[in-house]
């Protein structure tokens, strides 16, 4: 199944009148790992949002092999995995595992093989032991985590990520990239965290005032000081980008460090 | 989490030995045994205290098989009876015959002192079911129960969300009293509490603002109106014989109440 996305011309207004997308032109190809970045206020959630059919504007939109219309929205959302920015805005249900439970249980799958899905989704974002517990309980790093297993669990062909590492500490943000890295998905992270893009992703996109301003290898887009500034983002002050490896996919010989973590 | 949180949400939740049969009966026996020990206390007529008396063993019974200690018990009772109760209070000053007792500016009559004792064993009864319920069912398990039982699934969304969110609110609105606090607002005359307003304007902007986002975050999980369950609730031997030897105590104590009179 492809889960690449056309969009064409895509644009948005918000009935206060805003126009948070004005044309937007993406094209990402399946097993693509993209990173949509931009200040707030750019329309990345917009854009995400619209993935998944929440919003529909004007142009055209192509999601997972699904002109997205109402009529397509029941298996546009099996095929899209979208995690909200804020975990408490997804994780609703009583119970981590109940909530990992959700999705798949909308998707009419069999309680034997949601028992599956929610033991495979938790143990992918290494929140097994957190089944029983209620999602308050849980620190913010964890709680993203069980937000993506809430989503991993139905088995999308394509994960879509809201600022995945917003108010994270380093150490939760050490581990999500950890987690990330080992999702063999296509992907599309929307952040301003550019050393999590430079990690992450292999491609980069530029969105500002609801355009694509910028789309190329996630370094090239990432070394242009100039174009950076023009967009209101910056790398942390004496990053080096050129000692950020991307991090190489699930099936891919793993770096000595990846190694190293898995071992101890 | 705050203090404020810690404090008032501790009261809520499992009290007891978690693995005790009691906790490990179906919501559903729960429900209708405890609400069953309500009605009979409160239909009860005001005289028959051994039917009281009955009600109150069996509550006994269910707390000593639960090991609920009675400190639980009263802890969570301290905040429940005073609003009860406070419905009864004026009965004795208000219901006339019988003896009466001049209390200075009030005069009480012994026939409102009764109807007041009785009406204060009845609403402990209800009190302490409502408080064993929940102190031996996790409130999403009470709302499992409520949910078989055919209660309207809206109400128990409404109820589950409640729940949920419950916790993240008072968060926030701690986190906006310290900030309050923070640039030093201490309010001390009534004109002063106008920024508390504007606090309870922002909560309420927020939670509206969040209940869009939860709703679209269910969507975008393919939400169709309904919460599906895992495991289906299953009524055993157990919850039945629960249910069974519960209501026949009951009822038997309450016919005999009606042939005393």
């Amino acid at each position: 199944m492809s889960c690449a996305i056309h969009a064409i011309g895509l644009a948005y207004r918000y009935p206060n009148g805003h126009a948070a997308l004005q044309g937007v032109d993406l094209h990402v190809q399946h097993g693509e790992r993209v990173a949509v970045l931009g200040p707030n206020g750019a329309g990345k959630t917009t854009l995400m949002l619209h993935l998944n059919g929440l919003m529909s504007g004007e142009g055209k939109l192509e999601v997972a092999g699904l002109d997205v219309s109402p009529r397509s929205l029941r298996d546009l959302r099996l095929r899209v995995g979208l995690v909200f920015q804020d975990p408490d805005d997804q994780l609703f249900m009583p119970t981590v595992e109940e909530d990992v439970a959700f999705g798949p249980l909308n998707m009419e799958v069999g309680p034997d093989e949601v028992r599956l899905r929610v033991a495979e989704a938790l143990a992918a974002v290494r929140m097994q032991e957190a089944a029983p517990r209620a999602p308050y309980q849980l620190s913010m790093g964890e709680r993203r985590r069980v937000a993506i297993a809430s989503v991993l669990a139905m088995r999308p062909s394509l994960l879509v990520l809201d600022e995945p590492s917003a108010s994270l500490d380093p150490r939760a943000r050490r581990e999500l990239v950890d987690v990330l890295a080992h999702i063999e998905r296509t992907m599309l992270v929307t952040t301003h965290d550019l050393p999590l893009a430079a990690e992450l992703c292999e491609r980069a996109v530029i969105l500002a005032a609801g355009r694509v301003v910028a789309d190329g290898p996630c370094h090239d887009v990432l070394a242009d000081t100039a174009l950076l500034a023009e967009h209101d983002l910056e790398l942390p002050a004496g990053f080096d980008l050129a000692r950020v490896e991307l991090r190489p996919r699930p099936g891919e010989a793993r770096d000595a460090r990846v190694d190293f973590a898995q071992a101890t | 989490m705050g203090a404020l949180c810690n404090h008032s949400l501790e009261l809520t939740g499992l009290a007891g030995d978690h693995a005790s049969p009691v906790h490990r009966l179906d919501p559903r026996a729960k429900i209708v045994a405890l609400l069953g020990v309500t009605l009979v206390a409160v239909t009860t007529p005001l005289a028959a205290w051994p039917a009281y008396a009955g009600c109150g063993a069996v509550l006994a019974g269910v707390a000593v098989a639960a090991k609920i200690p009675a400190r639980d018990i009263w802890r969570r009772a301290r905040f429940l009876l005073p609003l009860v109760l406070l419905v009864g209070l004026f009965v004795p000053f208000v219901r006339s015959g019988g003896q009466a007792y001049d209390l200075g500016p009030f005069i009480v009559h012994e026939d409102g002192l009764r109807t007041f004792a009785a009406v204060t064993a009845k609403a402990t009864i209800g009190t302490v079911s409502a408080i064993l319920l929940g102190a031996t069912t996790s409130f999403p398990g009470v709302l499992r129960g409520l949910e078989a039982m055919r209660v309207p699934r809206l109400l128990i969304l409404i109820a589950a969300f409640m729940y949920r969110y419950l916790f993240v609110i008072v968060e926030e609105t701690g986190r906006m009293r310290a900030a309050l606090a923070a640039r030093a607002y201490r309010p001390r005359t009534a004109l002063h509490a106008g920024a508390l307003g504007r606090v309870a304007t922002a909560m309420f902007l927020r939670t509206y603002a969040r209940g869009e986002r939860v709703y679209l975050a269910m969507l975008a999980r393919g939400y169709k109106g309904g919460v599906p369950q895992l495991t289906p609730l299953v009524l055993g031997r157990a919850d039945l014989a629960f249910v069974g030897l519960v209501l026949a105590a009951l009822v038997s104590l309450r016919i005999a109440a009606e042939m005393a009179l």
